[in-house]
């Protein structure tokens, strides 16, 4: 153990030092530019791993809350109601308002499970952007909010470079990575996971399940209520599109596709899929049309894309590209002993069990 | 004149019915502090439905339960665990893809004290709090044999020694009253002579049982009273000899399908 951290701190810090200087070595604005916007994924990705990875509530519409983070600061720090308040201080008051909706959204649901709420999460998914839409007067409906303040530090303004939008979101995710392996390893993250294993056990010992989960939606709808800020900054606009079912279907692939429930393996599913999005599929769309094929745009089947790639996981690699070792070990066991994954949440504890 | 203490554990005129189905009838019973007894009966008799009413998984139809002289009819079950009533499953029911460790560290929730901020930011009172509980949890685990066992996910113990984890885990919360419900159940000789040592043990440490079990050479060999339960009722009370030997417990076995 001892002689393993230091090397773990080299490579932390090489890490570091190659993330640092990326902007400055790869003058090409335009990668710093996706780096930035992929950046923004990252955190809510981490997120929502927190309310589906470590608690195990299925959440559909979590997008509901980058929107609401994002119009938090599009209300709060723009012309449209004259107000100004800095973005630094943006980033604390959006999280906040996005995790009290965290908690609205979750009150109702507590007793639901699995499919009954996914369903009513889809369905807070569908409001939140159209509530935006239709209060036309204070949003510009479908228009949306446009120039936005830009942030500055010490006095500067960030300008129309991506740079610094990639410094602040490198920094956001390192307090990001740090804030969810600290609760991946205490008192809540131990109760989260007792509720997903069986909720009744876990009221067995003490776990107070509404406050747990409760915190759980919170603590998600927190990220993404700060990479909501940081995402409406940097494109100097929100608006009700940017917010649908689709973006909420995105951030859950990234979940699956690197591995619910481990932060490392979040990171990677959601930086394989922004490369995908934003290179991959406009990348081949270009070959294609100078090729010759002008009626192929790639870009357009984008979730048939993604929609493969599940399927593709889900038959070849079920656990993510880099599971958790719990959630292999639960698959595992569910292709093998249907009745120990079939989490079976019965409130029949031991009645007449012969 | 001086009030009567109040029992340290008492139910009293509970009934507990599901849609037609009475599943507890009029039962009342006090226990002790220290004491150690067993539930009996046949199957579904409503032994289990009696812990789940103390647990607040179900609620009485009608009747009290007390704790210490109050009244848990208003508590969730995760209140009534932090006063100190800890349980086991007769289903095993441990969180299969914890470590061992873990599954005991999680029963000690109750007693811990870190917010949501502390596990957020690792505060130094929530690492001390989080080493002590580790610490303590190796205990538990070496009290109940277990300590080889710490980095191994529950699933993957055997059916015996899942059964000792579930008690080290109702033990981490410093119960005053810990309810077994079958724990020799799939037991060998061998591991069910290991588990009476083990439940003395515990008793010896101050902590008040209820064991409800089906092997009788366990139940005399551990409890001094037995309360015998038949389709929801009371049909018998006392020392183990004197149950025995009553006419109506005897009944009620034979009659059963299953003794
Ligand atoms: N939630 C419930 N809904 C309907 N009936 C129930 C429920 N819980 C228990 N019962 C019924 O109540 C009766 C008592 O069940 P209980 O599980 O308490 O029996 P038991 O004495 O523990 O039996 P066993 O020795 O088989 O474990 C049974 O008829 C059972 O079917
Ligand atoms: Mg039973």
């Amino acid at each position: 153990m001892k002689g393993r951290k230091p090397v773990r701190a080299l490579r932390l810090g090489l890490l570091a030092a190659v993330l640092l200087v990326v902007p400055f070595a790869d003058h090409n604005n335009a990668h710093v530019d996706f780096l930035a916007n992929a950046g923004a994924f990252v955190l809510l990705a981490l997120g929502l791993n927190i309310v589906v990875g470590f608690a195990g509530l299925l959440d559909l519409g979590y997008a509901a809350f980058f929107a609401i983070g994002s119009y938090s600061y599009a209300i709060f720090a723009s012309q449209q109601f004259g107000l100004h308040v800095p973005f630094w201080i943006m980033l604390f008051v959006a999280a906040a308002i996005a995790a009290l909706f965290g908690i609205l959204l979750g009150a109702p649901t507590l007793r639901l499970r699995g499919d009954y709420l996914a369903i009513v999460t889809l369905g807070f998914g569908e409001i939140v952007p159209q509530t935006f839409l239709n209060l036309a007067q204070y949003t510009n409906g479908p228009n949306g909010i446009g120039s936005l303040d830009q942030p500055s530090l010490f006095g500067r303004p960030f300008g129309f470079s991506a740079t610094p939008y990639y410094y602040v979101v490198l920094g956001l995710i390192a307090l990001g990575i740090v804030a969810a392996r600290n609760l991946q390893h205490s008192r809540l993250g131990r109760a989260w996971m007792a509720i997903r294993e069986d909720e009744l056990a876990a009221r067995h010992m003490g776990i107070n399940a509404t406050t747990a989960k409760l915190s759980a939606f919170a603590l998600g709808a927190a990220f993404s209520g700060v990479a909501g800020v940081a995402y409406a900054a940097k494109l100097d606009l929100v608006s009700p599109d940017q917010f649908g079912f689709n973006v909420s279907v995105l951030i859950l692939s990234m979940l699956v596709l690197g591995g619910m429930g481990n932060v490392a393996g979040v990171i990677v599913g959601s930086l394989v899929l922004s490369f995908v999005n934003s290179f991959l599929l406009p990348q081949a769309s270009n070959i294609a049309h100078t090729a010759g094929f002008t009626y192929l745009d790639f870009t357009n089947y984008r979730f048939m894309l993604y929609g493969v790639i599940l399927v593709g996981m889900m038959l070849l690699r079920p656990a993510g590209l880099l599971p958790s070792a719990k959630r292999r070990a639960e698959l595992e066991a569910a292709l093998t002993d249907p009745a120990l994954a079939a989490h079976e949440q019965t409130e029949y504890e031991g009645a007449h069990a012969r | 004149m001086r009030a009567p203490e109040p029992a340290f554990f008492e139910l009293r005129n509970v009934r507990c019915a599901f849609g037609g189905l009475v599943a507890v009838d009029d039962l009342s019973f006090a226990l002790e502090q220290n004491s150690i007894v067993a539930l009996i009966g046949p199957n579904g008799a409503g032994k289990s439905t009696v812990f789940n009413l103390i647990t607040g998984i179900y609620r009485a139809t009608s009747g009290t339960v007390s704790f210490g002289g109050r009244s848990l009819a208003k508590l969730g079950t995760h209140q009534i665990a932090a006063l100190g009533i800890a349980r086991t499953f007769q289903n095993i029911r441990l969180f299969a893809f914890m470590s061992a460790l873990d599954n005991v560290m999680t029963g000690r929730h109750a007693r811990m004290q870190a917010s949501l901020a502390d596990s957020l930011l690792h505060t130094p009172r929530q690492r001390r709090e989080e080493r002590r509980v580790r610490e303590r949890a190796r205990e538990l685990l070496r009290f109940v044999g277990l300590e080889r066992s710490a980095g191994d996910d529950a699933h993957n113990l055997s059916y015996g020694s899942q059964r000792r984890l579930e008690i080290a885990r109702a033990l981490a919360s410093s119960p005053t009253l810990l309810l077994l419900d079958e724990p020799a159940a799939g037991m060998n000789p061998r591991e069910k002579d290991d588990l009476i040592a083990l439940v003395e043990r515990i008793r010896a440490s101050g902590v008040t049982i209820v064991l409800v079990e089906h092997d009788m050479k366990l139940v005399m060999g551990l409890c001094e009273r037995v309360t015998v339960l038949d389709q929801g009722r009371k049909i018998a009370e006392g020392t183990p000899a004197h149950v025995r030997a009553d006419p109506r417990v005897i009944e009620a076995y034979l009659g059963a399908s299953d003794p």
